[in-house]
C-alpha cells in the first residue's frame, strides 16, 4: 500500500508533464533556428556587406506578404507580384511532382508484381531497377531533352526516374512478406495465382507499399525541382523561380522559393503518411 | 484427394480408412532424409497423435498428407478431399476481421456470400468466439486466435483434420482448455484427426492412438492404443492409468531418441 501511494502521484505527474512537452519543444527549436539565421544575416549585412546572399528572415516574409516594405525609393513592385509568381510556380511543380509520382506508382507496382511471380523473373528484372537508381540523371539530361523536349514531359520523366526505385523495391519486399504458412493456406485450397495476389500478397504488401509511397512522394518533389532546372522551357515551376530569383540577386525571393519547395516536400510526405494511416492504420501500426 | 508417389494408386484402402501411408519415405533435394519406412493409417472415428523430438519429420508427415509435399518413396493415399489443416501459427490475415478470416476458405472455394457468412457464424459460435466477429486478430489473445483458426477450418466440414502442433506456443492453461474444446468438436463433428505435438500428456489426452517417432530420420518406433472412452473426462488426467500411459509413451520416446 505504502509503495503504491508513493508511486501513483509520480506517475500521474509524469503523464501530465509529458503531453505539452511534445509540442513546445520543436517550437522552441524553430525560434532558436530563426534567431541563428537572423544573426548570420546580420553578419552578411554588416560585416560582409553582401546582404543579398543571406537575407533577414523578416525580409523573406515581406517579399511574399508585404512586398512594398522592401522597395527602395523609386522602385516599383514587380507585376505580377512575387506571391502570385510563387503560387503559380508551386502549382506547376506540384503538378509535375504528382504526375511523375502517379506514373512511378503504376510502373513500380506492375514491375514488382511481375517480379513477385517467379524467382527467375526477379533475378532477370531487379538488376535494372538498381541500374535505374544508379544512373546519374544529369548524364541523361541532353538525351531526354532531345527526345522529349525541354518542357513538361521531360520534367515528368526525371521525376519518375527519381521516385521509381523506392516504389519497386518496397512493393516487391511487401509482396514477398506474406509468410510461408499463409501462402500454403491458399495453396491448400487450390487458390489461383491471381486470387493469391489479390487476397493475400497485395494486402500484405500494403504497409511497405505505403512506406515506399511516402519516400517516393518526397523524391518526386525533388525530381520536379531538379527537372525544372534542367528543362526550363514552357511553364516551369519552383526550380526556375529559385534560379531566376538568385540570378537577379533577389535574396529574399530565392529564400522564399526554397522554403516553399521544402514545405511542398514536407506536405507531400505528411499527406502520404496520412493516407497510409487511413488506409491500413486499423490493422497495421503505420508510423 | 490421392497423393501417390511414385507408384500408381493401389485401391487397397479399407472402407473406413481416410489416410493410408505405406512405406513412406521422404528425402529432400539437399539429401536430408526426413522420414523412413512410415506405415500409418487414420480411420474414421480415430484421433491419431504423433509425438517425436523436434526435427524428426513429424510436420513433413502432415505436409505429405495434405499434398503440400510429395513423398519420395512409398504410397500416401488420402481418401477425402475435405481436409482441414491447422498450422503452428493461427495464420490469420491481420487486415481481416475474425468473421472475414473465418470465411476465407469458403470464399476461396467460391461459396456464395450469404452461405459462407452463415457457415462462418456457425463455426465462430462453435469455438466460443461469439461477440468477437468484428474484432481484428491483433485484438485477440493467442488462444482466441487459435480458436479462430480452428473455426476457419471447420467451415469446410473436414472429414480429416490435420494439426501441426497448433497449441505449442500457448501457455499451459490455455492449451488444456483448447484440448478440451478440440475433444468436444471431435465428438460432435466426427472428423478423423492426425495431430502432431511434442507434449506427451497432450498426445495421450487427445487421442485414440499415439504414435511415437524417433529422431531424424523419422521412423515410427512404437504405437499405443489409448483405452479411455470418448467423450473424455478432463479429470482423467489425474488418474494413475493416465499417468502410467504417459510414462510408457515418454519411455518409448526417450528410447527412440537415443
Amino acid at each position: 500500500m505504502a509503495t503504491e501511494a508513493l508511486v501513483a502521484p509520480a506517475a500521474r505527474r509524469g503523464r501530465i508533464r509529458l503531453r505539452p512537452s511534445t509540442w513546445w519543444q520543436p517550437v522552441v527549436v524553430f525560434f532558436g533556428l530563426i534567431g541563428l539565421w537572423d544573426l548570420i544575416a546580420l553578419y552578411y549585412d554588416k560585416v560582409q556587406q553582401l546582404s543579398f546572399l543571406v537575407p533577414y528572415p523578416l525580409q523573406v516574409v515581406e517579399v511574399v506578404f508585404a512586398p512594398k516594405a522592401l522597395l527602395k525609393p523609386g522602385q516599383v513592385a514587380p507585376n505580377p507580384s512575387f506571391l502570385s509568381q510563387l503560387l503559380d510556380a508551386l502549382g506547376k511543380s506540384t503538378t509535375v511532382a504528382l504526375t511523375g509520382l502517379a506514373i512511378a506508382i503504376v510502373i513500380g507496382v506492375l514491375w514488382a508484381v511481375l517480379m513477385a511471380q517467379a524467382k527467375w523473373a526477379e533475378r532477370s528484372f531487379f538488376p535494372y531497377a538498381v541500374i535505374l537508381q544508379c544512373i546519374p540523371i544529369l548524364a541523361l539530361v541532353p538525351l531526354i531533352g532531345n527526345l522529349f523536349g525541354f518542357e513538361f514531359n521531360s520534367r515528368v520523366i526525371v521525376t519518375v526516374m527519381i521516385s521509381l526505385f523506392p516504389m519497386v523495391s518496397n512493393t516487391l519486399f511487401g509482396l514477398q512478406s506474406a509468410d510461408r504458412a499463409q501462402r500454403e493456406l491458399f495453396t491448400l485450397q487450390g487458390a489461383s495465382r491471381w486470387t493469391t495476389l489479390t487476397k493475400l500478397q497485395f494486402p500484405a504488401a500494403l504497409p511497405s507499399i505505403f512506406v515506399g509511397l511516402r519516400t517516393a512522394a518526397g523524391l518526386s518533389v525533388i525530381g520536379a525541382i531538379v527537372g525544372d532546372q534542367f528543362f526550363q522551357r514552357g511553364t516551369p515551376g519552383l526550380g526556375v523561380l529559385i534560379y531566376v530569383s538568385n540570378s537577379r540577386l533577389n535574396g529574399p525571393g530565392t529564400f522564399a522559393a526554397i522554403i516553399t519547395a521544402s514545405l511542398l516536400g514536407v506536405a507531400v510526405f505528411l499527406l502520404f503518411g496520412l493516407i497510409g494511416r487511413l488506409a491500413i492504420g486499423k490493422w497495421y501500426d503505420f508510423t | 484427394m490421392t497423393t501417390t508417389a511414385p507408384s500408381p494408386s493401389v485401391t487397397g484402402t479399407a472402407p473406413g480408412t481416410l489416410l493410408d501411408f505405406r512405406n513412406v519415405a521422404m528425402q529432400f533435394p539437399n539429401g536430408t532424409i526426413a522420414l523412413r519406412n512410415v506405415d500409418l493409417t487414420v480411420n474414421r472415428g480415430e484421433f491419431v497423435t504423433v509425438v517425436g523430438p523436434s526435427g524428426c519429420g513429424k510436420s513433413t508427415l502432415l505436409r505429405i498428407a495434405s499434398g503440400l509435399e510429395k513423398a519420395s518413396e512409398g504410397v500416401a493415399e488420402v481418401d477425402t478431399d475435405r481436409i482441414g489443416y491447422v498450422f503452428q501459427d493461427a495464420t490469420l490475415l491481420p487486415w481481416r476481421s475474425i468473421s472475414k478470416n473465418v470465411e476465407l476458405l469458403a470464399e476461396l472455394h467460391h461459396m456464395p456470400k450469404a452461405q459462407r457468412a452463415a457457415k462462418a457464424q456457425e463455426a465462430i459460435e462453435l469455438v466460443g468466439l461469439k461477440g468477437f466477429e468484428k474484432n481484428l486478430p491483433k485484438q485477440l489473445s493467442g488462444g482466441m486466435r487459435m480458436r479462430a483458426s480452428l473455426a476457419r477450418s471447420l467451415t469446410l466440414e473436414p472429414e480429416l483434420f490435420l494439426f501441426d502442433e497448433p497449441f505449442g506456443a500457448l501457455d499451459e492453461i490455455t492449451r488444456e482448455r483448447l484440448n478440451d474444446e478440440l475433444l468436444r468438436l471431435f465428438v460432435e463433428k466426427q472428423f478423423a484427426g492426425l495431430f502432431i505435438t511434442h507434449s506427451v500428456s497432450e498426445a495421450v489426452y487427445l487421442s485414440t492412438k499415439v504414435i511415437v517417432m524417433s529422431g531424424r530420420p523419422g521412423s515410427i518406433v512404437e504405437r499405443f492404443d489409448v483405452p479411455f472412452p470418448m467423450p473424455r473426462d478432463p479429470d482423467i488426467r489425474f488418474t494413475p492409468e493416465f499417468a502410467e500411459l504417459v510414462g510408457e509413451v515418454s519411455h518409448a520416446l526417450r528410447e527412440g531418441h537415443s
